[in-house]
């Protein structure tokens, strides 16, 4: 049976995992942005909760996926079998290049800008919402179409503890040796990556400050 | 980046409702800065002076002397360790540091432009923040580009880094200027720029601060640029006044620190003689 008519013939089956691996990348991404950048934002003044928080971000960072996995699954709360446990996971590895852009990208703007900004009499939050933010954003954003992409490829292996997407079907074309299986899984997933790289990454030029 | 220093100087929010007065002087009555309460981290000690109404005065001396901290003490971005700085008739201390600011024009090397913003939105960035509506914003802005001598259609829509140096600086007065401040603060503004730029921006300079009319402190390590603009000039020695005088007098002051800044001038002075 080739690929093709193995598409066809499941693609009902193919379209909602693919739905479901979306939407497990939008959760985790969701929730990664919403810790990374805020931390991000702390850490840019304090050290050692930078050299602390960039550390742990980058332990995660290497721990192969499937192992992270498999150590969560006997975590209370957090653990199990499931959709949960692969966000939570997704998370882990989404948070380091979030993180580190938030901060290079917050920490590399031209001091004298920031002490102009100050002289003139904004207060701190207007310096953050209309200077910092705004001249660090490509760079966060950058961050963050890294983070989605990993997140994309990472989250195919999430089908090994039960959590559903295009990994299934990766997961089942193995066990079957059936290539057209592995494709249905992969081929799907490999568009998703390549759509949000292109999609984030003309954003990323849009919001760049020659 | 933010100076732990200006916290206290952050957290002092109690805004005066009492009317601003226009008085444009400032008066350093025993101010004493430094890191920590230690005499070995003193970055300026016992200094007092007081800036008259519409007198450009500089502050000289080398890097490290001082002299921008003492910028900073002026518009509450430092606050004194010991003594104070009493600014429109109000010690630093007892201003609200953001209503302070907005009445102090500030201009800094490199002029610190937003990159983000076009000319006319960095020119008018104290204005909106002061919530000034468009049309006089916008009539604002083209008076300043004039003003400092940049064509309101050429420049008002164009980003900071399609400026040469020298329009950059013009750019960063007009923003100075732009709420009408009766105080504005430079610290080294065409320290940057190439020579024959620089001689252009200070001529002009020259002739906006007599038409204008306003109190300036300038920070320079430029006895040249001091002796052809100030009305008075005050230089720093490791944090100390060691000469106070108007640039006619300045060059007869018997002090080793006044003679070493005559050094600097003469091998270039033979030149133009």
């Amino acid at each position: 049976m080739s690929a093709w008519t193995f598409f066809l013939e499941h693609r009902a089956e193919i379209l909602e995992a693919t739905a479901d691996h979306l939407s497990l990348v939008v959760i985790a991404m969701v929730l990664a942005i919403a810790i990374g950048v805020p931390l991000g934002m702390l850490i840019v003044h304090r050290p050692t909760l930078r050299n602390f928080a960039l550390g742990l971000a980058s332990i995660f960072q290497t721990i192969p996926s499937l192992a992270l996995f498999g150590f969560l699954i006997p975590i209370p709360f957090i653990g199990g079998i499931g959709r949960r446990t692969a966000i939570v996971a997704l998370v882990l590895y989404a948070l380091l290049p979030i993180l580190r852009n938030t901060y290079v990208g917050l920490a590399g703007i031209d001091p004298a800008v920031l002490e102009a900004a100050e002289a003139m009499g904004m207060t701190q939050s207007q310096i953050l919402w209309r200077v910092r933010l705004p001249l660090a954003r490509a760079v966060i954003l950058a961050g963050i179409r890294t983070a989605t992409i990993i997140t994309i490829g990472v989250a195919t292996i999430a089908a090994a503890i039960g959590a559903g997407g295009l990994g299934t079907f990766i997961f089942r074309g193995v066990a079957m040796v059936n290539d057209a299986v592995i494709l249905a899984g992969a081929v799907p997933a490999a568009l998703l990556a390549i759509a949000a790289d292109l999609l984030l990454g003309l954003l990323e030029r849009r919001l760049k400050i020659s | 980046m933010f100076a732990p220093s200006s916290a206290g100087c952050q957290s002092e929010m109690n805004a005066k409702t009492a009317p601003e007065k226009a008085d444009p002087t400032i008066h350093f009555q025993d101010v004493t800065y430094g890191i920590n309460r230690s005499v070995h981290h003193r970055i300026v000690s016992d200094i007092s002076f007081s800036v008259a109404s519409g007198q450009t005065l500089f502050l000289l001396g080398r890097s490290g002397s001082g002299k921008t901290t003492l910028l900073k003490l002026i518009n509450c971005l430092l606050v004194p360790t010991a003594g104070q700085v009493i600014v429109r008739g109000r010690p630093t201390t007892e201003w609200d540091p953001i209503r302070l600011r907005r009445s102090v024009g500030y201009v800094i090397q490199e002029a610190g432009l937003f990159p983000h913003f076009t000319v006319a939105q960095n020119i008018a960035l104290v204005p909106t923040l002061e919530k000034w509506d468009a049309a006089r914003v916008d009539s604002r802005v083209n008076e300043l580009l004039a003003l400092v001598g940049l064509d309101p259609a050429e420049f008002a829509s164009r980003k900071p880094h399609e400026l040469s140096g020298g329009q950059r600086q013009r750019v960063g007065v007009a923003r100075a200027l732009a709420a009408n401040p009766p105080i504005l603060l430079m610290d080294e503004p065409f320290g940057a720029l190439d020579p024959v730029t620089r001689a252009e921006l200070q001529r002009e300079f020259s002739a906006l601060a007599r038409r204008l009319g306003k109190t300036i402190v300038f920070v320079t390590h430029d006895l040249r640029e001091a002796l052809l603009l100030a009305s008075r000039i005050i230089l720093l020695e490791n944090g100390r006044i060691v000469a106070d005088a108007v640039p006619q007098e300045f060059l007869r002051v018997d002090h080793p620190e006044v003679r070493a800044f005559t050094a600097s001038l003469s091998p270039v002075a033979g030149a133009h003689a």
